[in-house]
């Protein structure tokens, strides 16, 4: 996984609240068995209609956003199945960094795990961030190190992370390496609880 | 005396590998299930860094998400075909127990666990699948994770996991006759919205939860994650016990009797405290029936359809808006006048052997709508032979539904049971997400009854008045 530490984009504003994992990825695109190549199935029922055409309706297919990098939601952002298809879509297509009022707990950690920095900033910071990016387009700079967002005018937010998640996202670190470092705890535990192999 | 606790701290307690200040504690995971869907990124990234599968044993997998239930043997699809041979060949690798398509073990990971007696209190849990919250009916501590962390519990046998907050469901009174736990968990989730167990373990109490069922806790439980909670339980009592008695994975004799003991002890003390409650009465629940594209979109059968302009803020209105457009509704429409065109039976909240034989009740003697394509798809190959020995097969046969095989089937559409665009469908399952069970498909939510009822009359309608009806016949 890359490490992150500050990244500046282009943000794409999608003012949704409860957007479901159903959506980032539709199930037809989870009989794959790679990783990888997931992006072009991102919102993708957003994004197509029955025939497979973009939709001018749905604002991602502006070809202005075809750079953006910063993906901001509405709350409870990645509600629904446990799919970890939806982050490996959205890093795929080209997205580092989501924002949103709250994510729902599974999607958070899986994008931690992917190398995808969430951002959790207040309500009323979120939408000023999308009534901004929906009038011009905007780029912002994210600093995890310092837990900020800043634009280059108007504001700059904290927001708050786990010292544990920042680690990881900063270290990009390979999260059962670091588990087997305790292995010993996990076969004492073991033979604590009578769990012989 | 020691601080009384909740079941959810025991377990956690019971469970941790390590501590660290500043880190997530090291869980120990009792038992992880595993399906064809989320799994192979996670085995072959064991095979790119040479490790292997911890605990084989403590393992177990199915294949549910993709396996036809027309026929078992004829998957038309190639990439789905892919997929669950490439799960045979990683438990064949990895030494995992398999239920393969030809296993008589086979059908809904959520359904099996417990059939088989996997599924014991006191356990912690996982799945690649966010409704592993299931199993939590049990007393155990069950939650959804993602391939990743799939990949870790199998090299490690543990998850790192930081301690929940813990969040108190308590469920006064009695529910009325027609009124199932589905209208119960939809009602708490109407109320209360789709993210306020974000972040916490649900414990349902009160006098209603205790009066389910083993098979109703488990359609409570199911729901967890349809309110944000990553997991919901239920502390274990003579209910729990019995059900359990005599499964095959479970111990027998007196070791039977000391692991009861065992797990009486683990139910919440007297007198614990919650980080929060939340309460509601069973006597006040109707049928119910959703109307939007999340599980809170959901109002009684007698409601009509809310209106767009009764939201306070500009971006609530918009989602009310977009829900009833996609849903083809008007707003202020009553919902008992809205015609089905498919009725699907099954999932993992509601495929069970109860659940089937509530709505064979419903529709014995009866026919199908002529215009209602309608199925049973039971959770499981053994809920099946079940439903069969008792004839609920010919009820249903009879009536004009189609009884299939059992996997996930129509809950999620990945197979060929698909609604298709426009249509509108009554469900047993949990999620009526855009496009949930096909491209530009209706979901509308509801419990086996009211999906009978429905499936009888055409429209949504109060399984009450049918039965009613039926008794007075
Ligand atoms: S029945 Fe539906 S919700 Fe349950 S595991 Fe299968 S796809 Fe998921």
């Amino acid at each position: 996984m890359e490490p992150i530490r500050v990244h500046s984009g282009l943000v794409y504003p999608l003012n949704r609240s409860n957007v479901d994992t159903d959506q980032i990825i539709p199930k037809q695109f989870l009989k794959r068995i790679e990783r990888q190549g997931f992006g072009q199935f991102l919102f993708y029922n957003w994004r197509f209609d029955e025939e497979g055409e973009k939709r001018d309706s749905f604002t991602m297919n502006d070809e202005k956003y075809n750079d953006a990098s910063i993906l901001v939601a509405g709350d409870n952002f990645g509600c629904g199945s446990s799919r970890e298809h939806a982050p490996w879509a959205i890093l795929d297509y080209g997205f580092q960094v989501v924002i949103a009022p709250s994510f729902a707990d599974i999607f958070y950690n899986n994008c931690v795990k992917n190398g995808i920095l969430p951002v959790k900033l207040t309500e009323d910071e979120t939408q000023a961030i999308i009534k901004k990016a929906e009038q011009q387009m905007l780029n912002l700079t994210v600093d995890l190190e310092k837990q900020l967002v800043v634009d280059e005018e108007d504001f700059s937010f904290s927001f708050d992370i786990s010292d544990y998640h920042k680690q990881m996202l900063l270290n990009g670190w390979d999260e059962i390496a670091v588990t087997l470092t305790n292995e010993d705890k996990i076969t004492a535990y073991e033979e604590r609880q009578q769990i012989i192999g | 005396m020691t601080q009384p606790k909740t079941i959810i701290e025991k377990i956690w307690e019971n469970h941790i590998v390590h501590q660290e200040p500043g880190k997530p504690d090291l869980l120990y995971i009792d038992l992880h299930l595993i399906h064809e869907v989320t799994s192979p990124q996670a085995f072959e990234g064991l095979r790119m860094k040479g490790r292997k599968v911890r605990r084989p044993e403590l393992t177990f997998a199915t294949m549910d998400h993709n396996v036809p239930t027309k026929q078992r043997h004829i998957i038309k699809d190639e990439v789905s075909k892919k997929q669950m041979h490439t799960l045979k060949e990683n438990c064949e690798e990895f030494g995992v127990p398999l239920a393969d398509i030809d296993h008589p073990d086979q059908g809904i990971v959520h359904v099996i666990g417990p059939e088989l007696g996997l599924t014991q209190p006191g356990k912690t849990i996982v799945c690649g699948d966010s409704h592993t919250s299931t199993h939590g009916a049990f007393g155990a501590l069950a939650f959804g994770i993602g391939t990743s962390e799939v990949e870790h519990v199998l090299s490690t046998q543990t998850l790192g996991q930081a301690a929940p907050k813990t969040l108190e469901v308590k469920v006064n009174g009695k529910l009325g006759t027609g009124v199932t736990a589905k209208d119960l968990i939809l009602a708490i989730i109407a109320k209360h919205g789709v993210r306020f167990g974000t972040g916490y373990v649900i414990e349902y109490t009160g006098e209603a939860v205790r009066n389910l069922s083993m098979e109703e806790r488990m359609t409570v439980c199911n729901m967890s994650i349809e309110a944000g909670a990553r997991a919901g339980l239920i502390s274990p009592d003579d209910t729990t016990i019995e059900y359990l008695r005599g499964r095959r994975h479970v111990p027998d004799g007196e070791a039977f009797d000391e692991a009861a003991d065992q797990w009486r002890a683990l139910a919440t003390d007297e007198g614990a405290s919650y980080d929060a409650t939340v309460e509601i009465d069973a006597d006040e629940v109707e049928p119910q029936v959703t109307w939007g594209t999340n599980p809170s979109m959901c109002i009684p059968v007698s409601a009509n359809v809310p209106d767009p302009a009764s939201q306070e803020k500009d971006y609530e209105q918009d989602a009310v808006q977009r829900a009833l457009d996609y849903m083809g509704l008007e707003a202020n429409q009553p919902i008992d006048s809205v015609k089905v065109d498919y009725v699907f039976i099954g999932s993992c909240t509601n495929s069970r052997l109860s659940d089937l034989k509530k709505a064979a009740d419903v529709i014995q003697g009866r026919k199908v709508d002529e215009k209602v394509t309608a199925l049973v798809v039971p959770g499981s190959r053994t809920v099946k032979e079940q439903a069969e020995a008792e004839g609920l097969d010919v009820i249903f046969k009879t009536a004009g539904f189609e009884w299939r095989e059992a996997g996930c089937s129509m809950c999620l559409a990945m197979n060929d049971d698909i609604v298709p665009p426009g249509e509108r469908c009554a469900s047993t399952s949990n999620r009526n997400f855009e496009g949930r069970q096909g491209n530009g498909a209706r979901t509308h939510l509801v419990s086996p009854e009211m999906a009978a009822a429905a499936a009888l009359e055409g429209h949504f309608v109060d399984v009450r008045k049918i039965t009613d009806t039926a008794v007075n016949r």
